[in-house]
């Protein structure tokens, strides 16, 4: 039987790796692409917590569904902001998309 | 070999490779191959639903992660993109600063989690004999009493109106 906390430890350095891209990376797609990382681990964790430990219910499973429907949202709108972004400024690195404005 | 080592065997490769794609895609230079290697991390992330037994989140995780969300990745990419473009680094003090905070994180988290006890020894619905039916799953979404989701479901169907309206607006051209 494969232990709780080896899916733990994955889905945990999953998240600090995508924490680590967050931080370092520049351009807006890869900083997304990051965030998507980190919100799979987080779904990895509901899912799991729920088999294991309360497995006559459902709610870390629909939790997990209800995310993955929520992170396609956030997904379709940042990049519908990027896409606006680069019309406008001609580029998409943070440090020069400093006026949202425009 | 009996089951129970196999599937140990199967689930260490399938997380070391999850591992290293996420590496891979968050260090990589071509946004591309990043979200090519998001792809394989996500489906990765659906192997691990199969093991838990969750079919049917292992198929959503598919068809939205893999099929909708990656898809829209690329198409950003290629719309937003140069021909030859170099990604530009940040200056070095960051990397360093990220890893100490992931570093940082990891051993926090951890530790947290490593040093509580789980109790579900006696719990035999991960040894996969214990499928979800569709029909629970059904009338779990569609319920309204307590523990049932058709609230959630339905605010989440105007989220997803309320995204489709506002990703048009921002994205029409002038």
């Amino acid at each position: 039987m494969i232990k709780v906390e080896y899916y733990l430890i994955i889905s945990t350095l999953m998240f600090f790796i995508g924490i680590f891209g967050f931080i370092t990376r520049k351009n807006m797609i890869a900083i997304l692409i990051s965030l998507e990382l980190v919100l799979n681990a987080v779904e990895i964790n509901f899912a799991v917590f729920n088999r294991y430990l309360f497995p006559h219910q459902l709610e870390g499973m629909f939790f997990s569904l209800f995310g993955i429907a929520i992170t396609a949202a956030e997904t379709a709108v940042a990049l519908a902001i990027i896409i606006n972004a680069y019309r406008r400024i001609g580029d998409i690195n943070i440090n020069d998309v400093t006026r949202l404005k425009g | 070999m009996d089951t129970a080592l196999i599937n140990l065997i199967i689930f260490v490769a399938l997380g070391t490779v999850s591992l290293v794609l996420s590496v891979l895609a968050v260090s990589s230079k071509s946004l591309l191959r990043s979200a090519t290697y998001l792809l394989l991390v996500l489906l990765c992330t659906a192997g691990f639903y199969l093991f838990l037994n969750y079919h049917f989140l292992a198929a959503v995780q598919v068809s939205v992660y893999a099929g909708g969300v990656v898809i829209l990745f690329v198409f950003a990419i290629f719309l937003t993109t140069k021909n030859d473009e170099k990604m530009v680094p940040h200056e070095r003090r960051r990397y360093v600063l990220g890893a100490l905070a992931m570093l940082a994180g990891v051993a926090l988290t951890a530790f947290i989690l490593l040093k509580r006890e789980y109790l579900y020894r006696d719990n035999t619905s991960m040894l996969g004999d214990a499928e979800l039916s569709m029909q629970t799953i059904g009338q779990t979404l569609m319920g309204t009493e307590k523990y049932q989701y058709l609230l959630p479901f339905e605010v989440l169907s105007i989220l997803l109106l309320a995204c489709i309206i506002g990703g048009l607006l921002i994205a029409k051209k002038k």
